[in-house]
């Protein structure tokens, strides 16, 4: 992919500075195949870039979320309920002394408000790679490593934390686990239903066609949320966080599939009907060839982008379902289930952190739909005339 | 009709009706009769042109010659070497096979390459699918077939974005005779393109009929370019052929009133031709509730009572001139006037 | 100036910034429409010539079109809407002065009708709104009533009841009759027709073409008629502009440019068409070559490599000028630079 993006300073490039260059890369875009004008084309959106490099941000957050987060996530600190996010200090009353925080001393003042303060005495310096809890690395090895923090003796809480006094930002490092496979897994289990009933109903026409359908309307018919809810109630209490993870998992392709197979029938259809594939046809080229060689490869651009747009309502719908207690279950970590601590506005008024996960599923959705945007756009073949 | 040993196609009343469905149980409330009752027969070597306004059936009937249709009904029968083949009777296989002898060439040569294919892949693709040629030979064959349309052998790892349409057309035009057909449907091959590369498309497929020996069903709405190319003229009107006819026979001498009135909305290059046109009135029926009798009757200067009732058979007026209208012997109608335009 | 000139352009370049370069899709165009005439530019895809009508309207979508250059001279003369001269090149493309401009002074009618109408109302309403838009103290039924007579007068059957009706359910023909009857509601002085039968039958065609020159004899407006259907154009116009690559080549009045061209795409472009009414020719006169890619336009005359006449050394050195070789008659080739001298001297002398 590499040769096709030397393009970028365009033909208008000074003719004098040597006709073989400019000619060398007229013939790299004549050979430039249909995936790298659609990179090329993705690497002009800006808005799509930054957000590809966002979203790997965070799925490197969620993949390294024990070693990124300071503390495990039910670690309590007692007599640090609720407290605020941590002033992260460069000087003291001496000068510049790098990173550190100041011990917290909890208490409450004459209307019983919970009221922290500095101690001035006590520094806490931050460091990388410090020793804090024990947690077990993806299951390979032991270890008590952790990117950052401020060793046994203090407490840095980047987010401050909840009723319990666990550390917020822990914990939304370990939320954005699930809460953005979920939605990957979800995408994927919907996809490959849509794939295989919006094909069947595409390919096979008629009655089948219809009754599929049909059904789908039915589906998409139902509000989405109380759908979900009546599925996620299902779910049984006793079975434990990874059972539930992916029973939610499949409530929420079953919700989901139903709009992927019509954009699946319906691009099958019409790329039926284009005159590359009655030409094929014409040419006595197989239906097998037909559909491998010139129907997937045209699709493929567009369920790309499909499921690009519907990674964030699998996200929005982990956190509905989280948020009112029907989806992932404590103790295990999802935005959702920490925005619960949110659900009363004297809560918030009081402790506004407590909002700071909602702001990663918005940023998240965001990111989703910016990169869509640019795939979509970059995916239309005709676009470059 | 001609005698049998120089036919390549017979077409005997091609029907194609395409159901309209209405409701949610797909109930068919009708049919759009695009094409209803075409019989024609096309001689080895020429070209028979088929014109037409939009909706007449002319790509329709072009389309189940090739069997990209199943017609509705109808027979189509290709004389292959001495032996008549019914294209209905073909088993799927065998109509796989055949279908090295018939192709297509495509008004869109936008849509009609597939834009993740190379020039070589689109146009080895025939050689492969039938097994005639693969590797090396085949590129070789693509080679050629390449040059013949005036491309050249780099081109053939490029890929469509980089072609304007003319040249995209040529990879159509290539893509459709690598594999030796005997009949070419061209469906409006040229009006999609630029004024001046219309002529360059014309002269390519000229020259490569007589090179390779090809006939051509050349389908298109403009008259002026379906004459030059063609040997005779089918005129086409809501599903039927109204006139069939050698090409000048039917420009000087047009035997069917839908014919004449074509014939002089045909815009001329020339601001001294005095405008005698002939106003049509109205606009063409509609191909799912065509008018009963002629379907012509709502917009002919000349209909009498019986027009309205009786649908007008295509017979044969004089030898090799066909036309369906109850007062073809009887209309003294006005065709082009040469004499006029050699002088001016 | 001539005072039955009603639109100037002089030097017009709207260019196009986009991520593969400049595309000069108008470079440096200069004509007169006079009153109650119609200009005919013809040529093929990517001549600029629909991009010279935009520039008119200010339609250019920007970015990334921009007019770079050139006066865009309106004359609004004795009508009596005072101020005189108006440079649509100045105004601001969103704007109220052009707004006021748009459908009012000067109107167009485009390709395809479906895509010019807005799809969620009726012909009517549409045609209402523009005459309420442009016409002062005419109430909502009065609106009406001139919507249903401008129906009429384009040979809309049933008009009382089309009016009512959505433009998808009138056919191809009757919906650009209806796009005919929306431009000319307000009596425009100058209707820009941008390829207004391409998308039309041949019979169709012939309607609307002779339709127009009916309205335009009735409304006395000038018309700005782009095609690149040559017999198109010779039937409409009454001058004609041929471009080619973003730039006037040729011009003069119709039967001159058809009986005498000059320049050799001229002469090409005639050649290589097919002549129903002449006697049929083997082979057809073919231009060699394709229309160059807009971001690798040949140096010299836009025209020099696919040129039968073409002159090493000077076709591909220099773009010639626009220079008359007849009292009404200009062309962009060098074979005729001699001429031209001899033009300028005879009007010195």
């Amino acid at each position: 992919m590499t040769e096709s993006v030397r393009h970028e300073a365009g033909p208008a490039v000074e003719a004098a500075e040597s006709a073989d260059v400019s000619d060398r890369e007229k013939q790299e875009l004549y050979t430039a195949s249909q995936r790298q004008l659609i990179w090329r084309r993705f690497r002009r959106h800006r808005l799509a870039q930054v957000s590809i490099v966002m979203l790997a941000l965070l799925y490197v957050l969620a993949a390294f979320a024990e070693f990124i987060a300071p503390y495990e996530t039910s670690h309590d600190f007692k007599g640090f309920v609720y407290a605020p996010p941590a002033k992260i200090h460069l000087f003291d009353e001496d000068g510049f002394v790098g990173p550190f925080v100041y011990g917290l001393k909890g208490g409450r003042d004459e209307s019983y408000q919970r009221i922290f303060e500095e101690v001035k005495e006590e520094q806490y310096p931050v460091r990388l790679f410090v020793r804090g809890d024990s947690y077990e690395f993806w299951g390979l090895f032991e270890t008590d490593l952790h990117l950052f923090g401020v060793g046994e003796e203090g407490q840095i809480f980047l987010f401050g934390t909840d009723r319990l006094g666990r550390d917020l930002f822990s914990r939304v490092i370990y939320g954005t686990r699930i809460s953005l496979t979920i939605g990957l897994v979800g995408v994927f289990l919907s996809f490959v239903l849509g794939l295989i009933i919006g094909g069947i109903s595409g390919y096979f026409g008629g009655v089948v066609d219809e009754v599929i359908q049909r059904l789908i309307d039915l589906l998409v018919s139902i509000p989405q949320l109380p759908l979900w809810m009546a599925l996620a109630a299902a779910v049984p209490r006793e079975w434990d966080s990874i059972q539930t993870y992916f029973a939610i998992t499949v409530v929420l392709s079953i919700v989901g599939w139903a709009g992927l197979a019509r954009t699946v029938r319906g691009r099958l259809l019409s790329l039926r009907e284009e005159d590359f594939t009655v030409a094929a046809r014409v040419s006595g080229v197989s239906e097998w060839r037909i559909i491998t060689k010139h129907l997937l490869p045209l699709f493929a651009s567009y369920i790309v982008v499909a499921i690009t747009l519907s990674v964030p309502g699998m996200i929005i719908g982990e956190t509905s379902l989280s948020f009112i207690g029907l989806g992932i279950q404590p103790p295990a970590v999802s935005w959702g289930t920490l925005l619960q601590d949110s659900q009363m506005i004297a809560n918030v008024a009081l402790h506004p952190w407590l909002l700071i996960p909602a702001l990663f599923v918005i940023v998240t959705v965001l990111m989703f739909n910016f990169m869509g945007d640019g795939l979509r756009d970059a995916a239309d073949p005709y676009s470059i005339n | 009709m001609a005698d049998d040993s120089d036919l390549l196609l017979e077409v005997n009343d091609l029907k194609m009706y395409f159901p309209i469905q209405k409701g949610l149980l797909r109930r068919t409330t009708g049919y759009v009769k695009a094409v209803d009752g075409v019989s024609l027969s096309i001689k080895k070597g020429e070209t028979l042109g088929l014109v037409g306004e939009s909706g007449c059936g002319k790509t329709t009937t072009g389309r189940c010659i090739v069997r990209v249709y199943q017609p509705t009904e109808g027979e189509i029968v290709f004389h292959d070497e001495g032996e008549a083949v019914n294209l209905n009777l073909l088993a799927r296989q065998e109509l796989k096979a055949f279908r090295r002898n018939m192709q297509m060439i495509f008004q869109d040569p936008f849509s009609s390459l597939n834009p993740r294919m190379t020039v070589l892949e689109l146009v080895g693709e025939p050689l492969l699918a039938h097994g005639i040629a693969r590797g090396q030979e085949l590129e070789d064959r693509v080679a050629e077939m390449v040059n013949a349309v005036g491309l050249k052998v780099e081109h053939l790892p490029r890929y469509p974005h980089s072609f304007s349409g003319g040249q995209r057309q040529r990879i159509g035009i290539a893509r459709a005779l690598v594999q030796r057909p005997k009949l070419v449907v061209c469906d409006e091959p040229v009006s999609a393109l630029d004024v001046s590369v219309q002529s360059q498309v014309v002269n390519l497929l000229q020259d490569l009929q007589s090179e390779l020996d090809l006939t051509y069903l050349f389908v298109a709405h403009d008259m002026s370019v379906v004459r030059q190319v063609s040997n005779r003229i089918a005129v086409m009107y809501v599903g039927k052929l109204v006139e069939v006819a050698e090409s000048e026979e039917l420009l000087r001498n047009p035997k069917h009133p839908y014919s004449e009135t074509l014939l002089s909305a045909v815009p001329r290059p020339n601001p001294h031709h005095a405008m005698q046109r002939l106003s049509l009135e109205g606009e063409p029926a509609d191909p799912a509730n065509a008018p009963p009798g002629c379907a012509f009757h709502p917009r002919c200067r000349y209909m009498e009572d019986i027009c309205q009732n009786e649908v007008p058979e295509l017979t044969e007026l004089t030898p090799g001139r066909h036309v369906a209208c109850h007062f073809a012997d009887q209309l003294q109608l006005q065709g082009i006037d040469y004499s006029a335009s050699i002088q001016s | 100036m001539a005072s039955d000139t009603l639109l100037e352009i002089k030097d017009l370049m709207t260019h196009f910034h986009l991520q593969e370069g400049i595309v000069r899709a108008v470079d440096g165009v200069s004509f007169e429409v006079r009153r109650g005439q119609t200009l005919g530019i013809i040529g093929e895809s990517g001549c600029g010539k629909s991009v010279t009508a935009h520039s008119i309207l200010r339609l250019v979508p920007s970015p990334p079109g921009n007019i770079v250059n050139g006066e865009i001279l309106l004359h609004r003369g004795e009508n009596g809407n005072g101020d005189g001269l108006v440079d649509l090149a100045q105004l601001d493309p969103r704007g109220a002065d052009i707004r006021a401009i748009r459908g009012a002074e000067i109107s167009m009618v485009f390709q395809e009708p479906m895509t010019s109408f807005g799809p969620m109302h009726t012909i009517g309403n549409q045609i209402i709104e523009s005459i309420l838009l442009h016409q002062e103290g005419v109430d909502g039924s009065e609106a009406r009533e001139l919507a249903i007579e401008n129906l009429r007068r384009v040979g809309i059957p049933r008009a009382e009841q089309i009016v009512d009706a959505y433009p998808h359910q009138l056919s191809g023909g009757m919906r650009q009759r209806a796009m005919i009857a929306m431009a000319l509601s307000c009596s425009p002085r100058l209707l820009i027709a941008d390829e207004p039968t391409t998308a039309l039958d041949v019979t169709i065609q012939a309607q609307i073409l002779e339709l127009m020159t009916a309205l335009q004899d009735e409304y006395g407006m000038a018309v700005i008629f782009i095609t690149h259907n040559l017999g198109v154009i010779a039937e409409v116009a009454d001058e004609v502009a041929v471009m080619y690559l973003g730039r006037i080549v040729e011009q003069a009045g119709v039967n001159e440019l058809f009986d005498n061209p000059q320049h050799p795409y001229t002469q090409g472009l005639l050649n290589s068409i097919p002549h129903i009414d002449e006697a049929k020719l083997a082979r057809l006169r073919a231009i060699e070559g394709v229309v160059p890619d807009p971001y690798d336009i040949p140096s010299g005359c836009a025209f020099s490599d696919r040129c039968p006449s073409f002159m090493p050394g000077k076709c591909d050195s220099a773009m010639p000028d626009l220079a008359a070789t007849g009292p009404e008659h200009r062309v962009r080739c060098f074979l005729y630079s001699e001429a031209e001298e001899i033009v300028t001297e005879v009007a010195d002398g």
